[in-house]
Protein backbone atom coordinates (compact mmCIF):
# COMPACT_ATOMS: atom_id res chain seq x y z
CA UNK A 1 0.00 0.00 0.00
CA UNK A 2 1.57 3.29 -1.13
CA UNK A 3 0.65 6.53 0.60
CA UNK A 4 3.53 8.65 -0.71
CA UNK A 5 2.98 11.80 -2.74
CA UNK A 6 5.20 14.52 -4.17
CA UNK A 7 4.51 18.25 -3.87
CA UNK A 8 6.59 20.15 -6.43
CA UNK A 9 9.54 17.83 -5.82
CA UNK A 10 9.02 17.61 -2.06
CA UNK A 11 8.60 13.91 -1.29
CA UNK A 12 6.09 13.11 1.45
CA UNK A 13 5.66 9.69 3.06
CA UNK A 14 1.97 10.41 3.19
CA UNK A 15 -0.25 13.30 2.15
CA UNK A 16 -1.29 14.24 5.68
CA UNK A 17 -0.13 17.65 6.88
CA UNK A 18 -1.08 19.86 9.80
CA UNK A 19 -2.40 23.26 8.78
CA UNK A 20 -0.75 26.50 9.77
CA UNK A 21 -2.04 28.08 12.95
CA UNK A 22 -3.19 24.80 14.46
CA UNK A 23 0.20 23.20 15.05
CA UNK A 24 2.37 26.02 16.41
CA UNK A 25 6.01 25.25 15.58
CA UNK A 26 5.42 21.60 16.39
CA UNK A 27 6.71 21.29 19.91
CA UNK A 28 3.36 21.08 21.75
CA UNK A 29 2.33 18.08 19.62
CA UNK A 30 5.73 16.45 20.03
CA UNK A 31 4.80 16.18 23.73
CA UNK A 32 1.87 13.97 22.68
CA UNK A 33 3.40 11.79 19.96
CA UNK A 34 6.31 11.38 17.53
CA UNK A 35 5.36 13.94 14.89
CA UNK A 36 7.73 12.38 12.34
CA UNK A 37 4.76 10.27 11.28
CA UNK A 38 3.37 13.38 9.51
CA UNK A 39 3.89 14.02 5.82
CA UNK A 40 4.87 17.48 7.03
CA UNK A 41 3.24 20.48 8.69
CA UNK A 42 2.92 24.15 8.04
CA UNK A 43 4.20 26.26 10.90
CA UNK A 44 2.35 29.15 12.51
CA UNK A 45 1.92 32.14 10.19
CA UNK A 46 5.11 34.15 10.64
CA UNK A 47 5.67 37.84 9.96
CA UNK A 48 8.77 40.04 9.81
CA UNK A 49 8.16 41.58 13.25
CA UNK A 50 6.84 39.85 16.37
CA UNK A 51 3.06 40.20 16.72
CA UNK A 52 0.77 39.75 19.69
CA UNK A 53 -2.38 39.68 17.59
CA UNK A 54 -5.91 40.61 18.58
CA UNK A 55 -7.45 41.35 21.97
CA UNK A 56 -9.30 38.65 23.92
CA UNK A 57 -11.58 36.84 23.43
CA UNK A 58 -10.14 35.22 20.33
CA UNK A 59 -12.10 31.97 20.20
CA UNK A 60 -15.81 31.28 19.75
CA UNK A 61 -17.58 28.03 19.13
CA UNK A 62 -20.33 27.15 16.68
CA UNK A 63 -22.07 24.06 15.38
CA UNK A 64 -19.47 21.77 13.84
CA UNK A 65 -16.68 24.28 14.06
CA UNK A 66 -15.12 27.32 15.62
CA UNK A 67 -14.20 30.92 14.95
CA UNK A 68 -10.74 32.24 15.70
CA UNK A 69 -9.50 35.79 15.71
CA UNK A 70 -5.94 35.24 16.86
CA UNK A 71 -4.54 37.73 14.35
CA UNK A 72 -1.21 36.17 13.39
CA UNK A 73 0.40 36.06 16.81
CA UNK A 74 4.00 34.98 16.23
CA UNK A 75 7.49 35.77 17.54
CA UNK A 76 8.73 37.21 14.23
CA UNK A 77 10.91 35.68 11.53
CA UNK A 78 14.23 36.17 13.37
CA UNK A 79 13.06 34.37 16.51
CA UNK A 80 11.57 31.61 14.38
CA UNK A 81 14.90 31.07 12.61
CA UNK A 82 16.99 31.46 15.76
CA UNK A 83 14.83 29.55 18.27
CA UNK A 84 11.86 27.70 16.81
CA UNK A 85 13.56 25.95 13.88
CA UNK A 86 16.47 24.61 15.98
CA UNK A 87 13.98 23.42 18.63
CA UNK A 88 11.89 21.80 15.91
CA UNK A 89 14.95 20.04 14.44
CA UNK A 90 15.25 18.05 17.68
CA UNK A 91 11.78 16.53 17.31
CA UNK A 92 11.03 16.67 13.56
CA UNK A 93 13.45 15.37 10.97
CA UNK A 94 11.49 16.12 7.81
CA UNK A 95 11.08 19.29 5.80
CA UNK A 96 8.59 21.76 7.23
CA UNK A 97 6.31 24.15 5.37
CA UNK A 98 6.93 27.82 6.18
CA UNK A 99 3.74 29.87 6.35
CA UNK A 100 4.60 33.52 5.82
CA UNK A 101 2.24 36.44 6.48
CA UNK A 102 2.70 40.11 5.90
CA UNK A 103 1.38 43.63 5.70
CA UNK A 104 3.19 44.92 2.61
CA UNK A 105 4.82 43.44 -0.46
CA UNK A 106 8.23 44.42 0.94
CA UNK A 107 7.54 42.56 4.18
CA UNK A 108 6.49 39.37 2.38
CA UNK A 109 9.61 39.63 0.21
CA UNK A 110 11.97 40.14 3.14
CA UNK A 111 10.42 37.37 5.21
CA UNK A 112 10.40 34.86 2.35
CA UNK A 113 13.95 35.77 1.34
CA UNK A 114 15.16 34.92 4.84
CA UNK A 115 13.18 31.71 5.29
CA UNK A 116 14.19 30.52 1.82
CA UNK A 117 17.78 30.05 3.12
CA UNK A 118 16.69 27.62 5.82
CA UNK A 119 17.46 24.00 4.86
CA UNK A 120 14.69 22.69 7.15
CA UNK A 121 12.08 24.44 5.04
CA UNK A 122 10.83 22.40 2.10
CA UNK A 123 8.16 24.69 0.79
CA UNK A 124 6.94 28.24 1.36
CA UNK A 125 3.24 28.86 1.89
CA UNK A 126 2.42 32.48 1.18
CA UNK A 127 -0.41 33.48 3.46
CA UNK A 128 -2.32 36.22 1.67
CA UNK A 129 -5.59 35.17 3.21
CA UNK A 130 -5.58 35.78 6.99
CA UNK A 131 -9.00 37.27 7.73
CA UNK A 132 -8.05 38.52 11.19
CA UNK A 133 -5.62 41.33 10.46
CA UNK A 134 -6.81 44.72 9.36
CA UNK A 135 -4.19 45.78 6.88
CA UNK A 136 -2.38 43.41 4.58
CA UNK A 137 -3.28 39.79 5.20
CA UNK A 138 -6.43 38.93 3.33
CA UNK A 139 -6.52 42.20 1.40
CA UNK A 140 -3.68 40.87 -0.76
CA UNK A 141 -5.62 37.72 -1.46
CA UNK A 142 -8.95 39.12 -2.53
CA UNK A 143 -8.02 40.58 -5.91
CA UNK A 144 -6.11 38.93 -8.76
CA UNK A 145 -3.90 42.00 -9.22
CA UNK A 146 -2.59 42.31 -5.66
CA UNK A 147 -2.31 38.53 -5.22
CA UNK A 148 -0.21 38.31 -8.36
CA UNK A 149 1.92 41.31 -7.37
CA UNK A 150 3.00 39.81 -4.06
CA UNK A 151 3.47 36.35 -5.58
CA UNK A 152 5.65 37.72 -8.37
CA UNK A 153 7.79 39.77 -5.98
CA UNK A 154 8.33 36.82 -3.63
CA UNK A 155 9.03 34.40 -6.47
CA UNK A 156 11.97 36.58 -7.53
CA UNK A 157 13.75 36.13 -4.18
CA UNK A 158 12.99 32.47 -3.45
CA UNK A 159 14.21 29.12 -4.72
CA UNK A 160 11.86 26.79 -2.83
CA UNK A 161 8.43 25.82 -4.16
CA UNK A 162 6.01 28.68 -3.52
CA UNK A 163 2.42 27.80 -2.67
CA UNK A 164 -0.08 30.61 -2.25
CA UNK A 165 -2.70 30.13 0.46
CA UNK A 166 -5.90 31.64 -0.86
CA UNK A 167 -8.96 33.02 0.84
CA UNK A 168 -12.42 31.57 0.29
CA UNK A 169 -13.90 35.02 0.98
CA UNK A 170 -13.86 35.97 -2.69
CA UNK A 171 -16.20 35.92 -5.65
CA UNK A 172 -13.93 34.05 -8.04
CA UNK A 173 -11.10 32.04 -6.50
CA UNK A 174 -10.10 30.65 -9.90
CA UNK A 175 -9.33 34.12 -11.26
CA UNK A 176 -7.01 34.79 -8.30
CA UNK A 177 -5.30 31.40 -8.62
CA UNK A 178 -4.87 31.93 -12.36
CA UNK A 179 -3.25 35.34 -11.80
CA UNK A 180 -0.81 33.89 -9.22
CA UNK A 181 -0.02 30.91 -11.42
CA UNK A 182 0.79 33.19 -14.34
CA UNK A 183 3.57 34.87 -12.30
CA UNK A 184 5.12 31.67 -11.02
CA UNK A 185 3.12 30.24 -8.10
CA UNK A 186 4.08 26.57 -7.91
CA UNK A 187 0.88 25.51 -6.19
CA UNK A 188 -1.93 26.54 -3.90
CA UNK A 189 -3.12 25.91 -0.36
CA UNK A 190 -6.90 25.94 -0.27
CA UNK A 191 -8.63 27.21 1.84
CA UNK A 192 -8.06 29.67 4.66
CA UNK A 193 -10.97 30.33 7.04
CA UNK A 194 -14.32 31.88 6.15
CA UNK A 195 -15.15 35.17 7.84
CA UNK A 196 -17.84 34.69 10.46
CA UNK A 197 -19.31 36.18 13.63
CA UNK A 198 -21.07 35.20 16.86
CA UNK A 199 -22.92 37.46 19.29
CA UNK A 200 -23.13 37.12 23.06
CA UNK A 201 -26.88 37.11 23.79
CA UNK A 202 -26.32 38.62 27.23
CA UNK A 203 -24.44 41.67 26.00
CA UNK A 204 -25.57 41.99 22.40
CA UNK A 205 -21.92 42.33 21.42
CA UNK A 206 -19.63 40.12 19.36
CA UNK A 207 -18.15 37.17 21.22
CA UNK A 208 -14.79 38.03 19.67
CA UNK A 209 -12.56 40.95 20.62
CA UNK A 210 -11.88 41.50 16.94
CA UNK A 211 -15.59 41.56 16.04
CA UNK A 212 -15.26 38.87 13.39
CA UNK A 213 -13.21 35.70 13.11
CA UNK A 214 -12.34 32.89 10.75
CA UNK A 215 -14.63 29.86 10.63
CA UNK A 216 -13.00 26.44 10.51
CA UNK A 217 -13.93 22.88 11.36
CA UNK A 218 -16.13 20.25 9.71
CA UNK A 219 -18.73 22.90 8.82
CA UNK A 220 -16.45 24.26 6.05
CA UNK A 221 -15.39 20.94 4.50
CA UNK A 222 -17.81 20.99 1.53
CA UNK A 223 -16.86 24.60 0.72
CA UNK A 224 -13.16 23.75 0.84
CA UNK A 225 -13.68 20.65 -1.27
CA UNK A 226 -15.57 22.64 -3.90
CA UNK A 227 -12.83 25.31 -4.09
CA UNK A 228 -10.03 22.73 -4.33
CA UNK A 229 -11.97 21.09 -7.12
CA UNK A 230 -12.61 24.39 -8.94
CA UNK A 231 -8.95 25.42 -8.91
CA UNK A 232 -7.70 21.94 -9.81
CA UNK A 233 -10.24 21.80 -12.62
CA UNK A 234 -9.13 25.13 -14.07
CA UNK A 235 -5.36 24.88 -13.59
CA UNK A 236 -3.00 21.93 -13.88
CA UNK A 237 -1.26 22.75 -10.59
CA UNK A 238 -0.69 20.95 -7.28
CA UNK A 239 -3.04 21.86 -4.46
CA UNK A 240 -2.82 21.30 -0.71
CA UNK A 241 -6.43 20.82 0.34
CA UNK A 242 -7.60 21.92 3.78
CA UNK A 243 -10.73 23.05 5.55
CA UNK A 244 -12.71 20.86 7.94
CA UNK A 245 -10.74 17.69 7.24
CA UNK A 246 -11.19 15.38 10.19
CA UNK A 247 -10.81 11.77 9.05
CA UNK A 248 -9.01 9.48 6.60
CA UNK A 249 -12.09 9.44 4.35
CA UNK A 250 -11.97 13.25 4.16
CA UNK A 251 -8.31 13.04 3.06
CA UNK A 252 -9.21 10.72 0.21
CA UNK A 253 -12.21 12.85 -0.76
CA UNK A 254 -10.00 15.96 -0.89
CA UNK A 255 -7.50 14.10 -3.07
CA UNK A 256 -10.28 12.99 -5.41
CA UNK A 257 -11.32 16.66 -5.65
CA UNK A 258 -7.81 17.44 -6.88
CA UNK A 259 -5.55 17.83 -3.83
CA UNK A 260 -2.07 16.27 -3.84
CA UNK A 261 -1.68 16.69 -0.08
CA UNK A 262 -4.25 17.36 2.60
CA UNK A 263 -3.96 19.31 5.84
CA UNK A 264 -5.87 18.88 9.08
CA UNK A 265 -6.48 22.12 10.92
CA UNK A 266 -8.93 22.62 13.78
CA UNK A 267 -9.22 18.87 14.27
CA UNK A 268 -5.74 18.99 15.85
CA UNK A 269 -7.05 21.39 18.47
CA UNK A 270 -9.83 19.12 19.68
CA UNK A 271 -7.87 15.89 19.26
CA UNK A 272 -4.11 16.40 19.60
CA UNK A 273 -3.57 12.97 18.03
CA UNK A 274 -5.76 13.76 14.99
CA UNK A 275 -3.01 13.68 12.33
CA UNK A 276 -1.49 10.50 13.70
CA UNK A 277 -4.91 8.85 13.94
CA UNK A 278 -5.72 9.76 10.33
CA UNK A 279 -2.34 8.53 9.05
CA UNK A 280 -2.78 5.23 10.88
CA UNK A 281 -6.34 4.87 9.57
CA UNK A 282 -5.45 5.56 5.91
CA UNK A 283 -4.25 2.06 4.90
CA UNK A 284 -7.44 0.46 6.23
CA UNK A 285 -9.66 2.93 4.40
CA UNK A 286 -7.58 2.47 1.21
CA UNK A 287 -7.97 -1.31 1.49
CA UNK A 288 -11.72 -1.00 1.93
CA UNK A 289 -11.94 1.22 -1.15
CA UNK A 290 -9.55 -0.90 -3.23
CA UNK A 291 -6.93 1.87 -3.49
CA UNK A 292 -3.33 0.60 -3.84
CA UNK A 293 -1.66 3.98 -4.31
CA UNK A 294 -2.99 7.26 -3.00
CA UNK A 295 -1.45 9.04 -5.98
CA UNK A 296 -3.90 7.23 -8.21
CA UNK A 297 -6.90 8.98 -6.64
CA UNK A 298 -5.60 12.54 -7.04
CA UNK A 299 -8.11 14.40 -9.18
CA UNK A 300 -10.42 11.41 -9.66
CA UNK A 301 -13.37 13.83 -9.64
CA UNK A 302 -11.88 16.10 -12.30
CA UNK A 303 -13.58 16.09 -15.67
CA UNK A 304 -10.24 16.22 -17.50
CA UNK A 305 -9.06 12.95 -15.93
CA UNK B 1 -0.24 16.04 28.93
CA UNK B 2 -2.21 12.98 27.96
CA UNK B 3 -5.57 11.95 26.57
CA UNK B 4 -7.64 9.25 28.26
CA UNK B 5 -11.17 7.99 28.61
CA UNK B 6 -12.48 8.60 32.11
CA UNK B 7 -15.64 7.13 33.64
CA UNK B 8 -18.01 9.35 35.58
CA UNK B 9 -18.70 7.79 38.96
CA UNK B 10 -20.67 10.66 40.47
CA UNK B 11 -22.06 13.97 39.23
CA UNK B 12 -24.21 15.84 41.68
CA UNK B 13 -25.66 19.34 41.91
CA UNK B 14 -24.31 21.45 44.75
CA UNK B 15 -26.69 24.37 44.22
CA UNK B 16 -26.33 27.68 42.40
CA UNK B 17 -25.62 25.94 39.04
CA UNK B 18 -22.54 24.31 40.52
CA UNK B 19 -21.84 20.59 40.18
CA UNK B 20 -19.27 18.21 41.57
CA UNK B 21 -18.13 15.40 39.27
CA UNK B 22 -15.93 12.43 40.16
CA UNK B 23 -14.06 10.87 37.24
CA UNK B 24 -12.21 7.58 37.41
CA UNK B 25 -9.30 7.02 35.07
CA UNK B 26 -5.58 7.47 34.52
CA UNK B 27 -4.58 10.35 36.78
CA UNK B 28 -0.82 10.02 36.36
CA UNK B 29 -0.37 13.58 35.10
CA UNK B 30 -3.06 15.25 37.19
CA UNK B 31 -1.57 17.29 40.00
CA UNK B 32 -4.52 19.08 41.61
CA UNK B 33 -2.38 22.18 42.15
CA UNK B 34 -4.40 24.56 39.96
CA UNK B 35 -3.94 22.54 36.78
CA UNK B 36 -6.92 21.78 34.57
CA UNK B 37 -8.65 19.14 32.48
CA UNK B 38 -9.99 19.74 28.98
CA UNK B 39 -13.17 17.73 28.69
CA UNK B 40 -14.73 16.70 25.39
CA UNK B 41 -18.52 17.11 25.39
CA UNK B 42 -20.43 15.12 22.76
CA UNK B 43 -22.36 17.51 20.52
CA UNK B 44 -20.03 20.44 21.19
CA UNK B 45 -17.04 21.12 18.95
CA UNK B 46 -14.53 22.45 21.48
CA UNK B 47 -13.52 20.87 24.77
CA UNK B 48 -14.39 22.49 28.13
CA UNK B 49 -11.41 23.51 30.28
CA UNK B 50 -12.21 22.85 33.98
CA UNK B 51 -9.77 23.19 36.86
CA UNK B 52 -9.02 20.15 38.95
CA UNK B 53 -10.61 20.31 42.40
CA UNK B 54 -8.89 17.32 43.89
CA UNK B 55 -6.79 14.45 42.55
CA UNK B 56 -6.07 11.04 44.02
CA UNK B 57 -4.60 8.02 42.23
CA UNK B 58 -7.31 6.79 39.85
CA UNK B 59 -9.80 9.55 40.58
CA UNK B 60 -10.12 13.23 39.72
CA UNK B 61 -12.75 15.56 41.11
CA UNK B 62 -13.97 18.73 39.41
CA UNK B 63 -16.33 21.40 40.69
CA UNK B 64 -17.80 23.27 37.74
CA UNK B 65 -20.44 25.87 37.02
CA UNK B 66 -23.08 25.45 34.33
CA UNK B 67 -22.24 28.51 32.27
CA UNK B 68 -23.61 27.50 28.87
CA UNK B 69 -24.79 24.62 26.73
CA UNK B 70 -21.57 22.58 27.03
CA UNK B 71 -21.42 22.56 30.82
CA UNK B 72 -25.22 22.02 30.91
CA UNK B 73 -24.68 18.83 28.90
CA UNK B 74 -21.92 17.80 31.30
CA UNK B 75 -24.31 18.32 34.23
CA UNK B 76 -26.61 15.71 32.67
CA UNK B 77 -23.96 12.98 32.56
CA UNK B 78 -24.89 10.03 34.71
CA UNK B 79 -22.70 7.58 36.54
CA UNK B 80 -20.98 5.33 34.00
CA UNK B 81 -20.75 8.01 31.29
CA UNK B 82 -17.42 7.81 29.50
CA UNK B 83 -15.61 11.11 28.92
CA UNK B 84 -12.65 11.93 26.66
CA UNK B 85 -10.33 14.03 28.82
CA UNK B 86 -6.99 15.76 28.25
CA UNK B 87 -5.13 15.98 31.55
CA UNK B 88 -1.93 17.40 32.94
CA UNK B 89 -2.65 20.79 31.39
CA UNK B 90 -1.30 24.13 32.52
CA UNK B 91 1.06 25.31 35.22
CA UNK B 92 -0.48 25.36 38.69
CA UNK B 93 0.33 27.11 41.96
CA UNK B 94 3.84 26.84 43.33
CA UNK B 95 3.46 25.79 46.97
CA UNK B 96 7.19 26.39 47.50
CA UNK B 97 6.53 30.14 47.35
CA UNK B 98 4.14 30.05 50.30
CA UNK B 99 6.57 31.07 53.02
CA UNK B 100 5.47 30.75 56.63
CA UNK B 101 2.21 32.74 56.38
CA UNK B 102 0.34 32.15 53.15
CA UNK B 103 -2.94 33.88 52.36
CA UNK B 104 -5.42 32.13 50.04
CA UNK B 105 -8.30 34.12 48.52
CA UNK B 106 -11.03 32.53 46.40
CA UNK B 107 -14.07 34.14 44.80
CA UNK B 108 -17.12 32.20 43.57
CA UNK B 109 -16.30 28.92 41.86
CA UNK B 110 -12.71 30.19 41.57
CA UNK B 111 -12.32 28.84 45.10
CA UNK B 112 -12.39 25.35 43.60
CA UNK B 113 -8.97 25.67 41.94
CA UNK B 114 -7.44 26.61 45.32
CA UNK B 115 -8.59 23.61 47.33
CA UNK B 116 -5.74 21.24 46.40
CA UNK B 117 -3.15 23.92 47.15
CA UNK B 118 -4.76 24.89 50.45
CA UNK B 119 -4.95 21.28 51.55
CA UNK B 120 -1.28 20.73 50.67
CA UNK B 121 -0.26 23.88 52.56
CA UNK B 122 -2.30 22.88 55.60
CA UNK B 123 -0.89 19.35 55.65
CA UNK B 124 2.62 20.80 55.34
CA UNK B 125 2.03 22.80 58.51
CA UNK B 126 1.94 26.20 56.76
CA UNK B 127 -1.30 27.25 58.48
CA UNK B 128 -2.88 28.88 55.42
CA UNK B 129 -5.22 31.78 56.08
CA UNK B 130 -8.20 31.41 53.74
CA UNK B 131 -10.73 34.06 52.67
CA UNK B 132 -13.61 32.92 50.49
CA UNK B 133 -16.12 35.29 48.92
CA UNK B 134 -19.45 34.48 47.28
CA UNK B 135 -22.47 36.36 45.99
CA UNK B 136 -24.78 34.35 48.23
CA UNK B 137 -24.41 31.44 50.63
CA UNK B 138 -25.84 29.10 47.92
CA UNK B 139 -22.55 29.48 46.04
CA UNK B 140 -20.45 28.52 49.03
CA UNK B 141 -20.53 24.88 47.98
CA UNK B 142 -16.87 24.14 48.62
CA UNK B 143 -16.86 25.81 52.04
CA UNK B 144 -17.27 22.58 53.97
CA UNK B 145 -14.17 21.07 52.40
CA UNK B 146 -12.14 24.15 53.34
CA UNK B 147 -13.58 24.09 56.87
CA UNK B 148 -12.40 20.47 57.04
CA UNK B 149 -8.84 21.83 56.79
CA UNK B 150 -9.16 23.85 60.00
CA UNK B 151 -8.11 20.80 62.03
CA UNK B 152 -4.93 20.76 59.96
CA UNK B 153 -4.13 24.35 60.83
CA UNK B 154 -6.00 26.37 58.20
CA UNK B 155 -8.11 29.34 59.19
CA UNK B 156 -11.17 30.10 57.06
CA UNK B 157 -13.16 33.33 56.79
CA UNK B 158 -16.09 33.91 54.49
CA UNK B 159 -17.89 36.94 53.06
CA UNK B 160 -21.00 37.15 50.90
CA UNK B 161 -22.31 40.08 48.93
CA UNK B 162 -25.77 39.68 50.40
CA UNK B 163 -24.69 38.81 53.93
CA UNK B 164 -26.35 35.38 53.76
CA UNK B 165 -23.21 33.74 55.15
CA UNK B 166 -20.33 35.31 57.04
CA UNK B 167 -19.87 39.05 56.86
CA UNK B 168 -21.62 41.10 54.14
CA UNK B 169 -19.09 42.45 51.68
CA UNK B 170 -16.20 41.58 49.39
CA UNK B 171 -13.04 39.58 50.02
CA UNK B 172 -11.03 42.79 49.88
CA UNK B 173 -12.98 44.08 52.91
CA UNK B 174 -11.20 41.44 54.98
CA UNK B 175 -7.76 42.59 53.92
CA UNK B 176 -6.42 45.22 56.27
CA UNK B 177 -3.64 47.74 55.59
CA UNK B 178 -1.18 45.65 57.61
CA UNK B 179 -1.94 42.39 55.83
CA UNK B 180 0.39 42.78 52.83
CA UNK B 181 3.34 42.87 55.23
CA UNK B 182 1.86 40.32 57.65
CA UNK B 183 1.51 37.58 55.02
CA UNK B 184 4.28 35.90 53.05
CA UNK B 185 2.42 34.98 49.84
CA UNK B 186 -1.02 35.50 48.27
CA UNK B 187 -2.69 32.83 46.16
CA UNK B 188 -5.95 33.84 44.48
CA UNK B 189 -8.53 32.77 41.94
CA UNK B 190 -11.85 34.39 41.14
CA UNK B 191 -13.59 36.88 38.89
CA UNK B 192 -11.33 39.42 37.20
CA UNK B 193 -12.75 42.46 39.10
CA UNK B 194 -11.98 40.66 42.37
CA UNK B 195 -8.43 39.83 41.30
CA UNK B 196 -7.87 43.39 40.12
CA UNK B 197 -9.10 44.89 43.40
CA UNK B 198 -7.05 42.36 45.33
CA UNK B 199 -3.91 43.23 43.39
CA UNK B 200 -4.42 46.94 44.10
CA UNK B 201 -4.82 46.32 47.81
CA UNK B 202 -1.84 43.97 48.15
CA UNK B 203 0.81 45.58 45.96
CA UNK B 204 3.59 44.81 48.43
CA UNK B 205 2.71 41.13 48.72
CA UNK B 206 4.14 38.56 46.32
CA UNK B 207 1.93 35.77 45.04
CA UNK B 208 0.18 33.92 42.27
CA UNK B 209 -3.18 34.46 40.58
CA UNK B 210 -5.05 31.97 38.44
CA UNK B 211 -6.73 33.44 35.34
CA UNK B 212 -9.48 32.27 33.00
CA UNK B 213 -9.69 32.63 29.22
CA UNK B 214 -11.67 31.26 26.33
CA UNK B 215 -9.49 28.50 24.92
CA UNK B 216 -9.28 26.69 21.63
CA UNK B 217 -7.03 23.71 22.33
CA UNK B 218 -5.95 24.03 25.97
CA UNK B 219 -2.43 22.73 25.29
CA UNK B 220 -0.61 25.67 23.78
CA UNK B 221 -1.07 25.18 20.05
CA UNK B 222 -3.67 27.67 18.86
CA UNK B 223 -2.70 30.92 20.63
CA UNK B 224 -6.39 31.53 21.29
CA UNK B 225 -5.96 32.36 24.99
CA UNK B 226 -2.82 34.54 24.83
CA UNK B 227 -2.50 37.58 27.04
CA UNK B 228 0.23 40.19 27.36
CA UNK B 229 2.29 40.29 30.55
CA UNK B 230 5.47 41.97 31.76
CA UNK B 231 7.39 39.00 30.29
CA UNK B 232 5.64 39.32 26.94
CA UNK B 233 2.87 37.24 25.38
CA UNK B 234 1.91 34.12 27.32
CA UNK B 235 -0.75 31.46 26.88
CA UNK B 236 -3.23 31.12 29.73
CA UNK B 237 -3.43 27.38 28.96
CA UNK B 238 0.31 26.68 28.84
CA UNK B 239 2.39 29.20 30.79
CA UNK B 240 -0.72 29.70 32.98
CA UNK B 241 -3.41 29.53 34.15
CA UNK B 242 -1.48 30.48 37.29
CA UNK B 243 0.71 33.54 36.88
CA UNK B 244 3.00 35.54 39.06
CA UNK B 245 0.85 38.32 40.50
CA UNK B 246 3.41 40.94 39.51
CA UNK B 247 3.58 40.00 35.84
CA UNK B 248 -0.12 40.52 35.09
CA UNK B 249 -0.80 43.72 33.15
CA UNK B 250 -4.21 44.75 34.44
CA UNK B 251 -4.93 46.94 31.42
CA UNK B 252 -4.45 43.89 29.16
CA UNK B 253 -6.71 41.32 30.81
Amino acid sequence: MDTSVTLSGLQLDNPVLAASGTFGYGREYAEFYDINILGSFSFKGTTLEPRFGNPQPRIAECSAGMLNAVGLQNPGIEAVIREELPALAKVFHKKVIANIGGFSVDEYVECCRRIDREPQVGLIELNISCPNVHEGGMSFGTSPGSAAAVTEAVKKVTTKPLYVKLSPNVTDIVAIARACRAVGADGFSLINTLVGMRIDLRTGKSLLGNGTGGLSGPAVFPVALRMVNQVAEALDVPVIGMGGVSGAEDVIEMMMAGATAVALGSENLINPYACRDVILALPGVMARLGIDSLRSVIGAALSRI
Amino acid sequence: MRQDIFTVTSNRPLGADLFRMELDGETGEIRGDGDFLNVSVPGKYLRRPISVYQARPGRATIVYKVAGDGTRRMSEWTSGTRADVLSGLGCGYDAARAGDRPLVVGGGYGAASLYGLTRALALAGRKPSVILGFNTCDEAVVLEDFIGLIDSGASVRIVTRDGSAGARGLVTDLIGPEDPSRFSCLYACGPMPMLRALAEKTAALQGQFSLEARMGCGFGACMGCSIQTTRGAVRVCKEGPVFDKGEILWTQV
